[in-house]
């Protein structure tokens, strides 16, 4: 079984005379311990599908249809009580600022603490002496004097390994990390996105790592989701992906990196911008932008299909597909 | 053959911020004594650098090494604590405002968030006409017109959205607005901070484009802060290294991919997430990097820099330069113990 099932899951935001679909019947797996990337360019979708996984969508939002199994168990259906048992406990989510998760009036062991206690049965010498190997853990010096020391005290780059810490508090099953470094410099990046990487594996803790970065996904993860407009549009293993992607978009990103293009030579560019979810395109999303676009594209929204390496929503790649099939039955 | 004079030539720049400002904030107790002792940021620390016409300097480093600092100092936005700058041969750093003047408009400045550089009061077709009519006080009203329309064009903005406010915009279309607003008055030397860093990748591209064309139409010369090293190489025809307000290492931008040569130069390219490859072979940093408040005395990167020694502690590396051109300010460089 997987340890986390979403099926044709739709969020809707309710706006003042309508409701935008932020979330059109997005579908994917994660076995347990496996490494996933969500991709995608701001205002994708990457985001509110976090906040989703942690039943954390805040009004207008709302989860429209669909399902997210859990270990076999739907999130979305279930109350706050029971939520508040899963996350934190099986599920924890690491975001872009580190000040969303931590208090700036108390210490860093007071929230350790408090986050354990609230969760297992423990005197509070034993709750320390977890934080203390936890943050061990994640490479922090001194970890017994930085109980006693407050956020603002530390760098970015401690702050963001201290909310590693925090998450890996109560072993959880899963790790949501929402652009966990793109604040941090390079060489930070890198520290932290190593530390993650070992704390995954060998705990066997599954992650979902969203970013805009396809170096960092490349690096970290064995599967990714390329998101658009609110859509899944191409999903699979992630050295696949970035070889050889078949969908446009996903060509357009990769296409579009300065490592792609000889230096000094002309970038090459997608025209246009991701819509804003009130003018989402019908048909397929991408169509505005698409140098492959045919007129039932604008009209008809693409199926994900799936073949050998990748599932993919373009009519495009279903055709090149159908017209291959049809060579190798002659 | 003689090297071209260079456009701009700064010697041994300094910029240092105090950080109390109040007498009582000066006041410590040291020893049990009362004392007055002014604490001072050391942003900016004896830098040196040329930039020829026609150049793409790229300035890298950390958050906080000092990157925006010099950008702000060139552009006369800030005083210089010492040191010269020199501007197509003529010292501009004791400049007044007025005698700035001239120079504004052969000296652009882009920054990272586009509304620093657009009024949200103004429409487009206004902000973009205002630099125009201030510089060329003896245009027509058509002509002013007709030249903005043009600028607009060359940046892929639609010269009928005029009349439209800057958050009615992308943030990619802001940015290429803000640099067509720097492009209207036929700028010499573009100063950019971090143009593109709060951007998508596919309009990362749209605007890294713009400002490639204008390099090679308009033959502009550019200071490009960034910190994303595919975005150096790619725009860069030389790159300046920063750590803690230091040059570490200055060279073309071919021989510092394929021969990075300071320590701290090679720790941050083995950094980057690469697309293709597995295996990358970071090369972890020790340490913290420490404050620009209380500098150490010797190399400022000896905190965590995996060849340091006792010299590298009390005496502070001179840059040098090596046989392929690069300048380098490290002493395991100098004393050849680093490789062969
Ligand atoms: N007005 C100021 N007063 C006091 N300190 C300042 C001031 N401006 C900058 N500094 C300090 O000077 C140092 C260099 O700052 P600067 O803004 O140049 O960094 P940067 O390299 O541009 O960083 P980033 O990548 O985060 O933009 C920092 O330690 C900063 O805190
Ligand atoms: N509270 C909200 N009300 C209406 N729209 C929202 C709200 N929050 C996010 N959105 C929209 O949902 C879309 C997806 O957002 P998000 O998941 O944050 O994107 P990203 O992929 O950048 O993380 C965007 O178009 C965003 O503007
Ligand atoms: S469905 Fe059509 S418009 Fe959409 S990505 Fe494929 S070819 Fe382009
Ligand atoms: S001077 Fe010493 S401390 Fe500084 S970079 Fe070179 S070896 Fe490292
Ligand atoms: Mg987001
Ligand atoms: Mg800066």
């Amino acid at each position: 079984m997987s340890l986390l099932s979403v099926r044709d899951l739709s969020v809707k935001f309710a706006m003042r005379d309508n409701t935008v679909t932020a979330l059109n019947q997005i579908s994917f797996d994660l076995a347990k311990g496996e490494r996933l990337g969500i991709v995608g360019e701001s205002g994708a979708g990457k985001s509110i599908t976090g906040f989703a996984l942690m039943n954390l969508l805040s009004r207008p939002g709302f989860v429209d249809s669909g399902k997210i199994l859990f270990q076999g168990d739907d999130i979305a259906q279930m109350s706050d009580a029971q939520m508040r048992r899963i996350r934190g406990n099986q599920m924890a989510m690491i975001f872009q600022d580190p000040m969303v998760t931590l208090n700036p009036v108390l210490t860093i062991g007071q929230q350790m603490v408090e986050t354990l206690m609230a969760h297992r049965k423990l005197s509070k010498s034993e709750a320390e002496q977890i934080a203390i190997v936890k943050l061990r853990e994640v490479y922090i010096p001194s970890p017994a004097e930085r109980l006693n020391q407050y956020p603002h005290e530390l760098s970015g780059g401690m702050r963001q390994r201290i909310i590693i810490a925090i998450a890996l508090l109560l072993d959880p099953q899963l790790i949501i990390a929402d652009e966990p470094t793109t604040a941090l410099d390079v060489t930070i990046q890198a520290d932290i996105m190593e530390l993650l990487l070992e704390l995954c594996e060998t705990n066997k803790v599954g992650l979902i790592l969203i970013t805009h970065d396809l170096g960092v996904v490349s690096q970290m993860t064995e599967r990714t989701l390329v998101m658009y407009a609110g859509r899944i549009i191409e999903a699979g293993r992630t050295r696949e992906i970035i070889n050889d992607p078949q969908h446009p978009y996903t060509q357009g990103l990769i296409n579009a990196l300065p490592q792609q293009t000889a230096p000094g030579q002309r970038l090459k560019q997608i025209p246009g911008n991701m819509p804003s979810l009130t003018a989402i395109p019908n048909g397929c999303p991408f169509s505005p932008r698409c140098e492959y676009v045919q007129d039932h594209c604008r009209t008809e929204a693409p199926k994900t299909v799936q073949y050998t390496h990748v599932e993919v929503a373009c009519h495009e790649v279903h055709r090149l597909h159908s017209d291959k099939a049809e060579e190798m039955n002659r | 053959m003689t090297a071209p004079q260079p456009l701009l030539d700064i010697r041994n720049l300094e910029k240092r911020f105090e950080l109390d400002r109040g007498f009582l904030e000066t006041l410590k107790l040291r020893g049990g004594k009362l004392v007055q002792e002014k604490r001072e940021v050391h942003a900016v620390n004896d830098i040196s650098l040329q930039v020829a016409p026609g150049e793409a300097l790229c300035v890298v480093g950390e958050s906080g090494c000092g990157k925006s600092t010099v950008a702000r100092l060139i552009a006369g936005l800030l005083t210089p604590s010492s040191g010269e700058i020199h501007y197509g041969g003529e010292r501009i750093d004791n400049r007044s405002r007025r005698a700035m003047m001239p120079l504004r408009k052969k000296m652009q400045m882009i920054f990272q968030n586009p509304y620093a550089s657009l009024n949200p009061r103004m429409t487009i077709q206004q902000a973009l006409e205002e630099p125009v009519r201030y510089h060329n006080p003896n245009l027509s009203q058509g002509e002013i017109r007709d030249k903005v329309a043009d600028v607009m064009r060359a940046v892929g903005v639609d010269p009928s959205w005029g009349g439209r406010y800057p958050h009615e915009f992308s943030g990619g279309q802001r940015q290429r607005i803000a640099i067509a607003r720097a492009l209207t008055v036929d700028p010499e030397f573009i100063i950019a901070d971090e143009p593109i860093s709060a951007l998508d990748v596919s309009i990362q591209a749209q605007v890294l484009n713009l400002m490639l064309e204008a390099k090679e139409e308009r033959g502009l010369t550019y200071l490009f802060i960034t910190h994303d090293l595919s975005v150096v190489q790619h725009f860069g025809t030389k790159v300046a290294v920063l750590y803690l307000g230091s040059v570490c290492e200055l060279s073309d931008t071919a021989t510092l991919f394929e021969n990075p040569k300071h320590p701290y130069t090679r720790a941050l390219l083995s950094a980057v997430p690469q697309l293709k490859d597995d295996h990358p072979n970071h090369i972890r940093l020790r340490g913290e990097i420490p404050t620009p408040i209380n500098l150490p005395p010797g190399c400022p990167f000896e905190s965590r820099c995996a060849h340091a020694n006792s010299r590298c502690q009390s005496e502070q590396p001179r840059p040098q330069l090596q046989p392929d051109g690069a300048l380098v300010a490290c002493h395991a460089v100098e004393e050849g113990r680093l490789d062969g």
